[in-house]
């Protein structure tokens, strides 16, 4: 069971998970570069949005074919109302302002989503349960589940959109620009307003997917999931070099692996034998985050500082 | 016949500290007019509110007969004004080719968008030997063609250049200018924001000179070149 592939493998799932959510952190910073702390419990809403559809929309019964696509839809239009609404009320107000305003102000969204889902959605103040897609597969040494199979595809399709999206049409153009020089931008005739409004939906459409997958491979979710995967999600978009959207992929499967790797094999170095196991995963994961701070810390694909104009 | 775009009594403040203090100007079509001065006389200023970036404190503009108060940035290029930004400002990670076609960003008429990036290529053929090339590759003086040549892709009524000299060797200077003159001759309308005065003034029908947030002086370009004061204070002379 714990062969090396196999903890590859469970590296790499983990990794799109940081990767999707990463998206959000990096596509905001990216553009207006204010870290987006409340980003984790977007993600966390987008769980409970799915879970809403599932239990009090659909009927019993309902085919995990038919829920899964529904769950995503549900889950993106509540992370994605949120996300948006942030940038409204509490983010645009605070344009311009020092950076330091909408930071706190991101901490404090954070806070607030956490407690408004812990007081009013009935069960969330524990783990809720969540339809699990538990059926495994056995390829060569390696078992994966359903779950498994529905986040490595959901992580590769929407990356590729994104990614197509972003080189190609005339509003990921106008996101580059944006993100570039907004004063610039905004001579050429863009209403960088709306850009700014799409990187926020495109992140909460990211989160949502990605708690989807969470829902499905762990059965369960909670109003503190997103504390825990949003900081290592915005580790993963640091480790990739913010801003970029193929560092944010490329640094949550980084990330994702090392942990799983370090969680499992660690404890086999002399001396080490303490240092093991899932206790230590999310020491290793922040350890590689300072890391590479104090030898690159403009991330894997991050362009050097001087670069930016 | 109103002129293209009129300034009246525009005054222009950053917090407390006022950088324009109620100038008025006007430029008819076809004409090129250039605002002299030296750091700080508040010429930057004006463009980047003519242009919508900053908000004037109070003061009319009216452009094509349209007043321009409450309009933001990305509307007013639509009505016809273009801004090449001091500092040319292209877009580093973009190609040349792909800072083009941002410049036609508000044109749906895909021919007549891959003629004009033609007719820039004409105007600086290196821009399109290098057209896949990151625009932040290029020298200064590139950077500074392909700035104008981005600001013309939105087929402007009025070209706003903002220092479109500055930091250049004197061979690009003489260049940048040369093609000035050629846009003048083919009748596009021009607001020029200079601190290189003797070229400026020798390519404008109408000059104003700017300190410390007034007009102290306008004329012809003629006039204000043969003027002792402009003379002394902006031509080095003693």
């Amino acid at each position: 069971m714990n062969t090396l592939p196999q903890q590859l493998a469970n590296g790499l799932l983990l990794g799109s998970m940081y990767g999707l959510i990463a998206i959000g952190y990096t596509m905001v910073y990216g553009i207006v570069q204010l870290i987006n702390f409340a980003h984790g419990e977007i993600f966390m809403t987008g769980a409970f949005g799915a879970l809403t559809v599932y239990f009090y929309i659909l009927p019993d019964g309902t085919s995990m074919a038919i829920a899964v696509p529904l769950m995503l839809i549900g889950g993106a239009l509540v992370a994605i109302l949120i996300a948006v609404g942030a940038e409204r009320f509490a983010y645009r107000p605070l344009r311009g302002a020092p950076r330091l305003a909408p930071l706190i102000t991101a901490i404090g969204l954070s806070l607030a989503l956490q407690e408004v889902v812990r007081n009013f959605y009935p069960g969330a103040d524990r783990a809720r349960a969540f339809p699990g897609l538990d059926a495994t597969h056995d390829i060569g040494s390696i078992t994966i589940k359903d779950a498994d199979i529905f986040l490595i595809l959901a992580a590769v399709v929407c990356m590729a959109a994104l990614a197509i999206f972003v080189r190609r049409s005339r509003t990921g153009r106008a996101m580059q620009a944006t993100a570039q020089d907004p004063d610039t931008a905004q001579l050429m005739g863009i209403d960088t307003n709306r850009i700014i409004v799409i990187a926020f939906a495109i992140g909460g459409f990211f989160a949502a997917v990605a708690a989807v997958a969470y829902g499905l491979k762990y059965g369960n979710v909670d109003y503190r999931m997103g504390f825990l995967m949003g900081l290592k999600a915005f580790t993963a978009a640091v480790l990739g070099g913010i801003g970029n959207i193929y560092g944010a992929m490329l640094g949550g499967v980084v990330l994702g692996i090392a942990e799983t790797l370090a969680s499992a094999y660690i404890d086999e170095i002399p001396g080490m034998n303490q240092l093991g196991g899932q206790s230590w995963a999310n020491v290793w994961a922040f350890c590689l985050l300072i890391l590479v701070l104090l030898f690159r810390p403009q991330g894997l694909l991050g362009e050097r500082v001087a670069d930016r104009a | 016949m109103t002129a293209l775009l009129e300034v009246e009594d525009l005054r222009v403040s950053y917090g407390k500290i006022e950088a324009v203090k109620g100038i008025s100007f006007s430029v008819e079509a076809g004409q090129v007019v250039t605002l002299i001065g030296t750091n700080g006389a508040g010429k930057t200023t004006t463009l980047r509110t003519l242009s919508g970036l900053l908000k004037p404190t109070s003061g009319k503009i009216s452009f094509d007969g349209k007043p321009l108060s409450g309009v933001p940035a990305h509307k007013i290029v639509a009505l016809g004004l273009a801004h090449s930004p001091e500092g040319r400002h292209i877009f580093p990670r973009l190609t040349i080719a792909e800072n083009l076609q941002l410049g036609a960003f508000l044109r749906k008429d895909k021919e007549g968008i891959e003629k004009d990036i033609q007719r820039a290529y004409d105007l600086f053929p290196i821009l399109g030997e290098r057209r896949k090339q990151a625009a932040g590759t290029l020298s200064g003086g590139e950077q500074q063609m392909l700035a104008m040549g981005r600001a013309l892709m939105s087929q402007p009524k009025l070209l706003m250049l903002d220092e479109p000299s500055m930091g250049l060797s004197p061979i690009m200077m003489q260049k940048i200018m040369a093609t000035i003159a050629e846009l003048k001759s083919q009748g596009t309308t021009i607001l020029l924001v200079e601190q290189n005065a003797q070229a400026a003034l020798s390519l404008a029908d109408q000059g104003h000179v700017m300190e410390v947030g007034n007009i102290v002086l306008s004329g012809t370009g003629q006039d204000l070149l043969h003027d002792e004061s402009v003379r002394k204070a902006y031509l080095g002379e003693d």
